[in-house]
């Protein structure tokens, strides 16, 4: 019997250290719904970009885009930005709660999401506007 | 003898299970930030390697060559 408890506290220790090395390993964001969202963003990126360093659009505080100041757009442009800010962060939605939920813990989204709105401000280019304590702050 | 040690390592068990859970039940932000760096160097195309699309990127204005 104690021969017993003593291989079943070994088996226990490997389920542990193994569980440990899963929690250290990388987050899957290769599934073919992610590749979709990450193609369909970088597409749009080639539009977005010139009204970031504009400071039409900002990052905000939640790992999301808003419009923020459109005086210096022609009216026409207005309603387009609008669009492309709704599709943008339609996407940008989907891909936190595909990762979370691709890696089994859809329960990670705001996680993720927070991840995310610190990562895409730090990688943000100089002149472009982000969201600070709901603030609009020049990079 | 046996009726001694029994409980006490079933208890012991019981506990290491739960600690199992709790370790993969916790948020990996060192392997989420990396997720994140990968994804955004990858729609704002801030590293080599990814196709360049038609429209140059913003961060790199390659002045046109006057003719």
């Amino acid at each position: 019997m104690q021969k017993f408890i003593k291989l079943f506290l070994v088996a226990v220790m490997m389920f542990l250290s193994s569980n440990l090395a899963n929690a250290a390993a990388d987050l899957d964001v290769n599934t073919p719904t992610i590749s979709a969202i990450k193609a369909s963003m970088q597409a749009r990126h080639t539009q977005l970009a010139p009204h970031y360093a504009s400071g039409a659009i900002g990052l905000t505080g939640d790992g999301l885009i808003a419009v923020r100041d459109t005086t210096a757009l022609p009216l026409k442009d207005r309603q387009g930005i609008n669009t492309l800010v709704a599709a943008e962060n339609g996407d940008r939605n989907a891909l936190y709660k595909e990762i979370a939920a691709g890696n089994g813990h859809p329960e990670w989204r705001g996680d993720i999401q927070a991840t995310f709105a610190g990562r895409w401000i730090d990688k943000a280019q100089s002149g472009w506007w982000y969201q600070k304590d709901g603030a609009w702050v020049k990079k | 003898m046996k009726q001694n040690i029994k409980p006490i390592t079933i208890l012991t068990l019981i506990g290491l299970l739960s600690a199992c859970v709790t370790i993969n039940i916790y948020f990996p932000a060192a392997a989420a930030e990396k997720a994140a760096d990968k994804i955004i160097d990858e729609v704002w195309q801030l590293k080599d390697g990814v196709p360049t699309p038609t429209d140059k990127p913003a961060d790199a204005p390659t002045a046109q060559p006057a003719k």
